[in-house]
């Protein structure tokens, strides 16, 4: 599903985020990245999310090799990939439907599938009553799960989630970490990106290490294996 | 259809189940859009009415520089209408060669109507106006000559056609000279022409700034929504997508700037009228103001518009196009 080779990626003014990572995340898996900051995280999932180009390698998505998907394909591209942020990125002068229903209506899809979906993403988040409100009305936990809801609102086959957990207390962590579990479950490829190593041991799944931009640890590597 | 996951169909690839439902769907969403975008300058009404009054009272001054072209040549065309053409004839020309002269001279195509004056007549009427009667009894023989007044047809009363005219008609053999006093209206018209060239000037510099000023309110709300443009490319926002609210406000501020230059040209005319009216009266004649017409109320609809668009697509393909969203 997402795969590297020999992946690396300097910066202009020579700054070195990757250096020839190699890695595989089959379809329908959950796996955390961890690494201290400034390993290369976020640099990762911008490659994957189309955000940066990589300097050296390929970066394939179910066999697409990204570096041939041009400008005017990204926005397509994107479509199929739903990303969380640490700090939600909720738009504040919308509404909880209308932070919700922005991919669907990027897509042009009619007003009645919208309200539809909508209600759907924010039912398996918990957040149907706060469909009205505006961000700002809502808490840390709540806005981290209109994030999710938004992300999975096209049911994208793959979900980057970058230090969802980064601003929560450990229960509100755990409930959000159950919900990507959830959406897993249900053939959702998840990568997550956290420093949080005890959430990690606390969750049994896959889990790849980037050290000054090196892959350190990936149990399903072929050394590994 | 997906482009990273071929069997994928979203949510629109249900629905668009042909080219002409897509083509239908992505109009319909142009149009929603365009409705969003009125919606929005409606919940910031006083930038809004702010920035399309700069705009309607610059459209203003063009506009009504051109009404008073229009006023002015509407009054000068009257002038122009009265402008004939004195030959004198020769005074060894005998009675009968005037008359075939007089005949020849109606039958040019350039030549409306012909009257005849001759020299008693001339003298008679010399006469009764000046108040030598008396004393003109005294001379031996009438010392005016025989006179024909031309009235060229329309298009040959224009100063420039009018003095070929001239010259072709002081060719002829019977013909002493001719006069055709139109140094005024060569003044007048050389007025307006300078008149006309400001407008143009003017017109260009003003609609100039008001492309830059549309430019630079839509740049100003591109800024403002960086962070909601960031997201929107995160989640898959085309361009065009991402463009269209920007342009549709460019238009409405085109649009609507135009309606209310319109209104206030209108209302400078209604203003002015009655002196207008004060003034024809002291010169005994009756002269009203011409306004707009419903076409040059849809031109300057549409330059106001056209306006906006080229502002805001300027400022669009610029600024929007350095907005990446960068940080995960």
């Amino acid at each position: 599903m997402i795969n590297f080779q020999q992946v690396s990626k300097t910066y202009p003014g020579g700054h070195r985020a990757l250096e020839k990572v190699n890695f595989h995340i089959k379809p329908g898996e959950l796996a955390f990245l961890t690494g201290h900051s400034g390993a290369g995280k976020s640099t990762l999932l911008k490659l994957i999310s189309l955000m940066e180009r990589p300097s050296a390698g390929n970066v394939f998505i179910n066999g697409v090799d990204l570096n041939k998907v041009n400008s005017r394909q990204i926005p397509y591209a994107r479509r199929d990939i739903g990303i969380i942020f640490q700090n939600h990125r909720l738009l504040e002068r919308y509404t909880v439907f209308d932070n919700v229903a922005l991919p669907l209506i990027i897509e042009g899809t009619h007003h009645k599938q919208i309200a539809k979906r909508v209600h759907g993403a924010l039912d398996k988040v918990g957040l149907i009553d706060k469909i009205k409100c505006h961000p700002s009305m809502l808490s840390g936990g709540e806005q981290q799960r209109v994030g999710i809801a938004r992300a999975i609102v096209n049911s994208p086959p793959i979900l980057l989630a970058d230090e969802p957990t980064g601003n929560l207390d450990p229960e509100l962590s755990m409930e959000i970490l159950k919900l990507f579990e959830d959406f897993n479950k249900h053939g959702t490829t998840v990568l997550i990106a956290t420093h949080d190593l005890g959430l990690v041991s606390r969750m049994k799944y896959r889990s790849l290490t980037l050290k000054d931009g090196r892959m350190l640890e990936d149990p399903l590597a072929e050394g590994a294996l | 259809m997906s482009l990273l996951f071929k069997g994928r169909q979203n949510s629109n690839d249900k629905q668009q189940k042909s080219i002409l439902a897509g083509g239908y769907f992505f109009i319909l969403n142009i149009f929603r859009q365009g409705v969003h975008s009125l919606g929005e300058m409606w919940r910031t009404p006083l930038a809004s009415m702010m920035t399309i009054a700069v705009l309607g009272l610059s459209l203003t001054l063009p506009a009504t520089l051109y009404l008073v072209v229009k006023n002015v040549q509407q009054v000068s065309s009257g002038f122009e209408e009265a402008s004939e053409i004195s030959l004198f004839v020769k005074e060894s020309m005998s009675e009968q060669e005037t008359q075939t002269l007089v005949k020849r001279l109606a039958l040019y195509p350039e030549v409306e109507s012909i009257e005849f004056i001759s020299k008693q007549q001339a003298l008679t009427e010399f006469k009764d106006v000046s108040g030598f009667g008396q004393a003109l009894e005294y001379l031996d023989k009438n010392p005016l000559p025989d006179v024909v007044l031309v009235t060229p047809t329309k298009r040959n009363r224009q100063p420039n056609a009018a003095k070929v005219l001239l010259t072709k008609l002081e060719s002829e053999r019977e013909v002493d000279f001719g006069k055709l006093d139109i140094a005024w209206l060569e003044r007048l018209n050389a007025l307006l022409d300078l008149l006309k060239e400001s407008v143009i000037t003017i017109a260009l510099l003003l609609l100039t700034s008001v492309t830059l000023i549309i430019g630079n309110t839509i740049r100003l709300s591109i800024m403002d929504k960086k962070e909601e443009i960031q997201v929107m490319k995160l989640v898959g926002a085309t361009n065009t997508f991402i463009h269209a609210p920007f342009l549709w406000t460019g238009i409405w501020y085109g649009v609507i700037g135009g309606l209310f230059a319109f209104i206030c040209v209108g209302l400078m005319m209604w203003w002015l009228s009655s002196a207008v009216s004060s003034v024809a009266g002291v010169y005994q004649t009756s002269f009203s103001l011409i306004g707009l017409s419903l076409s040059e109320l849809g031109f300057l609809v549409l330059l106001a518009t056209s306006l906006g668009f080229i502002g805001s697509y300027l400022s669009v393909n610029r600024y929007i196009k350095e907005i990446e969203p960068d940080k995960v």
